[in-house]
């Protein structure tokens, strides 16, 4: 039996979110295979064999993956999720990061299948024993699967990064070919920037609506720059207008769990806390001092955030 | 064409939940309950399609116990123009749902399928992409804008980073996302006409569908708390403690 371990990467480079599920795999002791599926994707096949740990990767190359539509990509990993024909190989595990990515493709694997998915992993009890946040991470469900071949997504805030250097995989071609036509690929509008991306950013500052609107966000901003830090949003503010939905951190957004995280004008509602109270270190500024942002806080300040960043970015 | 949404009732989303003291589930007893917030997003995309003129008809359908029917005259209040009910037990499993969902899509027919993309309780972010794969039909998953143009609906999704548009055929699933749309207000008048809206009532068994469980629920516990910190007077003390106590900067 091995595990496969479905990577992510926009043909070009490996996304680092594939290391977690890599290294959560790795705590079940079995073999592991990375599955790259893409198009002209030869160099994040090259980074995906030299990950510490995996024996080997499994490559289909053919143009119809080239934008990682959910329906043909889907199939290709059930397929050979099912049972790989070369050396007779088993999967007991299908792993991938919960990344948005991953949400959209790997429920539909499962289906496929005919098994559950286990979303969202936290940690690892047996190798059909999992724990996950339910309810905005106000519980944690124990849940064992009764299925022969598991779908895992696991939230890279519990686990490590596996080593990206070091491995010699096999690497090896397969020639699978779903072109279903179900979707078509028509553009993408990526967010442009120079900062660390949040769900790896060592250090974030996140704007609430305390914020009053998006123009105010560059306050925060030349707090970020000083710590070379990511800026999220809560809901609130995304929902006000004020910024992205891709800033958005909480439930149903980006889960973080930087060394600092600095939250401005944010209250605390719990849906914003699940998305941040693993955190090293947290800082709450709000001139609230009844805000609920303050009961998880290591460091609160109570003040207008008006006069605070500016100063915090002076005294940086 | 036809849409059919497809809903879920959960906790209210203003609740904090607690953890039963045997550590067997959480506990729902005299909760208030509520539509999930993403059902009403897509609830309220339906009823526009509906009113723009791009869809004849919408239909709810929800799948638990008896009082899920609530959520089906929420939905049908804010303008839904009928609903079904399977009835059956409230815990099931998202695969098992998209099975259920899938024999009523078969039986009704629709070209567009809406869900929200994640429920608040049991966060697991899979329905419409497993209900997706047992129709064998395409999906735009987390979408915050859809527009039908030449008999195909193209779907603007939320993905990492930014923004991604796809052209689905159709029938095709779509799950919604945050800024879809902001949904009404359902009227007084609104919620007395629901009440007379039909709601057809079936169970697993009438729809022929077998199911088993692929899951279990061992335990259920509460998370570690964060122990509330220090309050500092001033910036200054504050970049003092991150330097100093904290070390993180």
């Amino acid at each position: 039996m091995a595990i496969l371990i479905c990577t992510e990467h926009d043909n070009a480079q490996l996304k680092p979110e594939t290391l977690y599920a890599i290294n959560a795999a790795a705590q079940l002791g079995g073999e592991l295979h990375l599955l790259v599926v893409g198009y002209q994707c030869q160099r994040v096949v090259e980074q995906a064999a030299q990950v510490s740990g995996v024996a080997k990767v499994l490559v289909v190359d053919i143009n119809c993956y080239q934008h990682h539509l959910a329906e043909n990509l889907s199939n290709v990993i059930a397929e050979i999720g099912a049972g790989y024909c070369k050396n007779n190989t088993q999967y007991s595990h299908i792993f991938a990061a919960a990344s948005s990515h991953a949400k959209n493709i790997m429920p539909r694997v499962a289906a496929l299948l005919d098994v559950a998915q286990i979303s969202d992993i936290t940690g690892i009890e047996s190798a059909n024993t999992f724990q996950r946040p339910i309810y905005a991470g106000n519980a944690i469900a124990t849940v064992k699967s009764l299925d022969g071949i598991k779908v895992i997504t696991v939230r890279t805030t519990a686990f490590d990064a596996a080593v990206e250097q070091g491995g010699q995989a096999m690497i090896e071609m397969l020639d699978i070919v779903y072109d279903l036509k179900l979707s078509e690929f028509i553009g993408e509008d990526l967010t442009i920037s120079e900062r660390p991306e949040l769900t790896g950013a060592k250090v974030i500052i996140s704007g609430g609506r305390g914020m009053g609107n998006g123009e105010n966000f560059t306050l925060l901003e030349n707090v970020a720059d000083k710590l070379d830090g990511a800026i999220g949003a809560s809901r609130a503010a995304v929902d006000a207008g004020f910024v992205a939905n891709d800033m958005q951190i909480g439930q149903t957004g980006k889960i973080v769990a930087p060394d600092l995280y600095i939250a401005v004008g944010i209250s605390g509602a719990i849906q914003h806390l699940a998305g941040m109270k693993d955190s090293k270190i947290i800082v709450a500024i709000n001139k609230d001092e009844e805000a609920p942002i303050f009961s998880v806080a290591d460091y609160g300040l109570v003040g207008d955030l008006f006069d605070v960043l500016p100063e915090l970015a002076e005294a940086l | 064409m036809k849409i059919l949404v497809a809903v879920k009732r959960v906790i209210d989303f203003n609740l904090k939940v607690r953890v039963k003291s045997d550590n067997s589930d959480v506990d729902l007893t005299n909760v208030k309950m509520a539509l999930n917030p993403f059902c009403e997003i897509a609830v309220e995309e339906a009823v526009r399609l509906k009113e723009s003129g791009v869809a004849s008809e919408t239909i709810v359908v929800t799948v638990g116990s008896k009082p899920c029917q609530e959520q089906l005259r929420t939905a049908m209040a804010l303008g839904v123009d009928r609903g079904i009910h399977v009835e059956t037990d409230d815990k099931h499993e998202s695969l098992n749902i998209a099975k259920l969902l899938a024999k009523v899509v078969e039986e009704e027919q629709p070209q567009l399928i809406i869900l929200g993309k994640q429920s608040i309780d049991s966060d697991n972010n899979q329905t419409g992409q497993m209900l997706a794969a047992l129709l064998g039909i395409s999906q735009g998953t987390f979408a915050s804008q859809i527009e039908l143009s030449n008999d195909k609906l193209v779907v603007t999704r939320e993905i990492d980073g930014g923004l991604q548009s796809i052209a689905l055929t159709l029938p095709a699933i779509v799950t919604s996302d945050l800024r879809l749309n902001e949904p009404r207000y359902a009227s007084l008048p609104n919620i007395m006409k629901a009440k007379r809206k039909p709601i057809d009532v079936t169970t697993p068994e009438k729809l022929g569908v077998k199911l088993k469980s692929h899951t279990q629920q061992l335990s259920v516990s509460a998370p570690t708390e964060r122990s509330a910190g220090v309050m500092v007077e001033n910036v200054q003390e504050l970049v003092n403690k991150l330097k100093n106590e904290a070390k993180v900067i």
